[in-house]
């Protein structure tokens, strides 16, 4: 049980309280973006291309301008006029707004038109006539990276390949001094295939420049309100739009995942529109252009490699990454790590040698790299160090339980420098497994599976014990764009004691409105309800980098304890005026001070607002506010032990999850019931990469499952139902000891998922299986190894 | 243009439409009604599931013109007065992240109760297996959903707190 040192009625940590939010989205009264309708409001629609790499040699508006209701059609050559045809990406490449004479992927923006109808726009989508040159893409990041592969950014001035950027860390040679030496060594090959965030709701904006004051409101599907404000301001600041003429405002958001966190051409052009018409433009993007032109994730080709003892103690890992960016690196990551924090792949192991080298390549597909719930390239970190230690366990024929529990960190090395270096701050990754290993029943399972394997049938069960790496971050190495990478927290309390608080993250359905305002209660001892938490508006909320990576908790929920303590601080001095005691003498309960040894000479909280505001001290400022930027110390390592049990269908190949317990360990637990939500949440989308999804590519460039209908994004019948439970290792440098926790499950269930399938077929000689792990793929190796 | 009468949530609307139009636009645009969302365009998502006469549907699959004479139910129109028990059980259970899906799942849970008042699991998941939630994970709305189920039968409610070991 968690324990509360809050009253229900107030509400402060560990309390499962109900989401404050809930109320508008039950009953249909949130706003999201394509909810907002302004008066004289025009409609974006996009032309695409059907080609992966093509010239455009015309391109003919003139049917589409003579449909009634059409106001104008945008091309490149158009913005080119304003310098506006180009825009920088977070990760210092640079990406076509629209381009002006060719197509890098298929479904690139080409042109934009804007009408006074919906339905007229789509209807001059088709009237507009380009007429393209088509070109024979490069899809293969491995051929893109070959010495005679056609040079594809011919646009950058002296450019000679397609290479992106190295990137190295740790000690090669000792290293590999190490994997010469090492009595066993096991090598596997993998890909974390191209997916998509596929949030339910799509990208969109509506811009609504003012001609009059000068002034542009953007309400957009945005993670990063007061970050992309900036982008704009250093982008237009040239035609007027200075930071103070620019308000950005997120509303409700249907899901962001770390794909609503890239500025897209859409939003760009739906900007220029609006500025050269004088009137608003909202665009909201369909499905199939979501799924077929915005930010992919993962991608990555993976060489893992680990070295070790007959006995089974690891000794070292190397790593070799290729990395397809698509035809430009519009990652989001922090600027100084252009692989992100791939450098957590030592994982949960204690041994003295690492490393890890990449190299990022343009390919005729999408831009991106996003963020997908993983704090950087940790999902495909944790699932090449999860994978290769079960690739070790097989080799030398030990229980891949048993190896964790022989190489795990102990609880009392922390804080523990890794091979790569991070400094862990805590972590009872013994404890987890052990845990994990109870509520599955772990030891019967295996008996199980030696029976059923002895009838011929075929039953797996998975381990992943991960370290996830969240909360970006110290603003010493992490920043975006030289932003450094703190967050914020602004509380107001009213005279009768309820408060306002306003943030710079932004959530997207993890509960801030209730967390937030638990972490303020827990504080100051007011109610949580009585607790208005705010987000999203750049014009009210205090500056903050927004919500992805599991920040907001480690960043602006620790801004939010360090302003709610400078309060209580304030509060201190006004209890001690009001009872006529020095403060040395007041002790504090959530909710009020008291005179020690006299608990009945007390002052609640909202009596002391209230002298704040009608008899504070004199020489003390009125009202009751404070504001905090938090600059974490460091990064915080939540971590967690899952077991996955599958059942393998020898007639179809089809995998099931029979069960997948989770045992996470996130630190102090703010919320139960909002922590257990995001790992069902989180562990749906690890299952869905690791047996449904997957964007694929034909060698023409054409994308073959481009939509709902064959992007299969898992219903509730591919959903198992998840058990979940928890351990608590508080983090020793963050206020309240929380880490964060929406991205582990995604993060940490993949492996665990494919562990399971291998332990199901590894009497056949099977070491690796590649996500997604489909039917037809199980069957065709049944088929091999003369299984079925 | 056609000429339409509609009753929806009680409220008779005639109205001039594109012959084109779509049920999920009259809705959303016509009559301002927002609470019914669109997260696809091939009637996978299930997020402008709403009710006609009676029967879930995915209400962008459907012309305006086709629903004259007919009753319409979206998330607006569910409880008259407070919250509806799916309502209920949805916050309690934390049956919702996002809130995008949300509605479209209400709608579609109310015909599934309508029609098996005391459904398993099992039958809850292929029930709202035509739509689609990307937060969730879908636990807590199966929850939900018994939760609205026993509170709709008269039953003992299920205990709400998270079974979180």
């Amino acid at each position: 049980m968690i324990q509360c040192k809050t009253s229900k009625e107030i509400g402060g940590m560990g309390h499962s309280m109900r989401r404050k939010e809930d109320a508008r989205f039950i009953q249909g009264k949130g706003q999201y973006v394509d909810d907002i309708k302004l008066p004289e409001m025009l409609y974006m629609d996009i032309v695409r291309s059907p080609f992966a790499y093509a010239k455009i040699t015309n391109i003919n508006i003139e049917k589409a301008m003579a449909l009634p209701g059409v106001l104008a059609v945008i091309t490149g050559k158009d913005l080119e006029q304003y310098n506006l045809h180009w825009m920088p990406t977070l990760m210092s490449d640079t990406q076509m707004v629209l381009p002006v004479d060719t197509v890098m992927y298929q479904s690139q923006e080409v042109a934009a038109v804007i009408a006074t109808e919906r339905y007229i726009a789509a209807d001059a989508v088709e009237l507009v006539e380009v007429e393209y040159e088509p070109m024979q893409p490069v899809m293969d990041p491995y051929k893109a990276m070959e010495a005679d592969a056609p040079v594809l950014r011919i646009d950058k001035e002296g450019k000679t390949d397609n290479h992106i950027w190295h990137w190295e860390a740790g000690d090669k040679e000792a290293t590999d001094r190490i994997f010469d030496d090492a009595e066993v060594k096991v090598k596997e090959q993998m890909h974390i295939p191209r997916i998509h965030v596929a949030s339910i709701e799509t990208c969109g904006c509506v811009a609504n420049y003012d001609k009059v004051n000068n002034h542009l409101t953007m309400y957009m599907t945005t993670q990063a309100p007061h970050a992309i404000r900036t982008v704009i301001a250093l982008v237009a600041g040239h035609v007027g739009l200075t930071e103070e003429k620019v308000r950005v405002i997120s509303p409700d958001i249907g899901g962001g995942f770390g794909g609503k966190v890239p500025v897209y051409p859409g939003y760009v052009i739906a900007i220029a529109a609006s500025f050269l018409i004088g009137k608003p433009v909202k665009w909201i993007e369909d499905r199939s252009e979501n799924l077929q032109a915005d930010s992919f994730a993962r991608d990555y080709h993976i060489t893992a490699e680990m070295a070790g003892t007959k006995d089974g103690k690891i000794l070292a890992t190397r790593f070799k990454l290729l990395c397809d960016h698509g035809y430009t690196d519009a990652a989001a990551n922090p600027s100084k790590f252009p692989t992100g924090l791939f450098s957590i792949c030592t994982g949960s192991y204690d041994y003295g040698h690492s490393y890890a080298e990449a190299d990022a390549v343009y390919t005729n597909k999408p831009p991106g790299g996003v963020a997908y719930r993983c704090s950087f390239r940790v999902t495909e970190a944790v699932h090449a160090i999860e994978r290769i230690t079960d690739c070790y366990a097989q080799e030398i024929n030990k229980d891949p339980a048993q190896l964790r529990f022989d190489n795990f960190i102990n609880k009392d090395q922390f804080p523990y420098k890794s091979a790569l270096g991070w400094e862990y701050d805590s972590g009872d990754y013994h404890q987890g497994l052990q845990k994990a290993m109870e509520v599955v029943g772990y030891d019967d399972l295996r008996k199980e599976q030696a029976e059923k394997r002895a009838r011929g049938e075929l039953m797996g069960i998975g381990i992943s014990t991960f370290t996830e790496i969240v909360g970006a971050g110290p603003s010493r190495e992490f920043d975006i764009l030289g932003i450094k990478m703190f967050d914020s927290a602004e509380i107001r309390v009213h005279p009768t004691g309820k408060a306002i608080a306003r943030f710079g993250t932004k959530s997207q359905g993890q509960g801030h409105e209730t967390t937030y305002a638990q972490i303020v209660a827990e504080e100051l001892g007011i109610p949580a309800e009585h607790i208005q938490v705010e987000e999203g508006d750049t014009d009210t909320a205090p500056y903050g980098l927004g919500t992805y990576a599991s920040r907001s908790t480690p960043t602006a929920g620790a801004a939010a304890a360090i302003a709610s303590r400078k309060l209580r601080e304030k509060a201190k001095k006004i209890a001690a005026y009001l009872l006529e005691v020095s403060e040395e003498d007041l002790e504090w309960e959530p909710g009020k001070f008291f005179v020690k040894g006299a608990p009945d000479k007390a002052k609640t909280i909202q009596e002391i607002v209230f002298a704040a505001y009608t008899n504070h001290p004199q020489g003390m400022e009125a009202g009751f506010e404070a504001t905090h930027y938090y600059d974490p110390p460091n990064l915080t390592f939540p971590s967690g032990a899952y077991i996955c049990v599958v059942d393998i269908d020898k007639e179809t190949g089809e995998v099931k999850v029979r069960r997948f317990v989770a045992i996470d360990d996130c630190g102090h637990i703010i919320n139960p019931m909002i922590v257990q939500g995001q790992v069902h949440g989180g562990l749906t989308q690890g299952l869905a990469p690791a047996l449904y999804e997957e964007l694929i590519y034909d060698e023409e460039g054409n994308i073959l499952n481009g939509t709902f209908m064959d992007y299969l994004v898992p219903t509730a019948v591919e959903s198992p139902s998840w058990e979940t439970g928890h351990t608590v290792t508080p983090s020793p440098h963050h206020p309240i000891g929380a880490k964060g926790v929406g991205e582990s499950p995604t993060v940490g269930a993949p492996p665990a998922i494919v562990n399971a399938v291998v332990d199901a077929l590894s009497h056949l000689g099977v070491t690796h299986m590649e996500i997604p792990i489909t039917a037809p793929k199980v069957w065709k190796i049944l088929k091999e190894k003369g299984a079925l | 243009m056609k000429e339409i009468t509609v009753t929806v949530n009680g409220v008779e609307h005639t109205l001039e439409v594109d012959p084109r139009l779509l049920l999920v636009h009259l809705i959303r645009e016509n009559l301002s009604l927002t609470g019914t969302h669109i997260g696809c365009d091939t009637s996978n998502c299930g997020a402008c599931t709403i009710l006609l006469d009676g029967k879930s549907i995915k209400s962008c699959t459907v012309f305006a013109v086709q629903v004259n004479g007919k009753n319409i139910a979206t998330v607006e129109g569910l409880a008259a007065d407070g919250l509806h028990p799916l309502q209920e059980g949805f916050k309690e259970t934390h049956g919702l992240h996002c809130g995008f899906c949300t509605p479209g799942m209400l709608m579609r849970a109310v015909e599934l109760l309508e029609k098996n008042p005391n459904p398993t699991e099992e039958e809850i998941r292929w029930g709202i297996s035509g739509n689609l939630c990307r937060c969730t994970g879908y636990n807590n709305i199966v929850r939900a959903i018994q939760y609205a189920a026993a509170k709709m039968r008269g039953d003992e409610l299920p205990v709400t707190d998270p079974e979180f070991v």
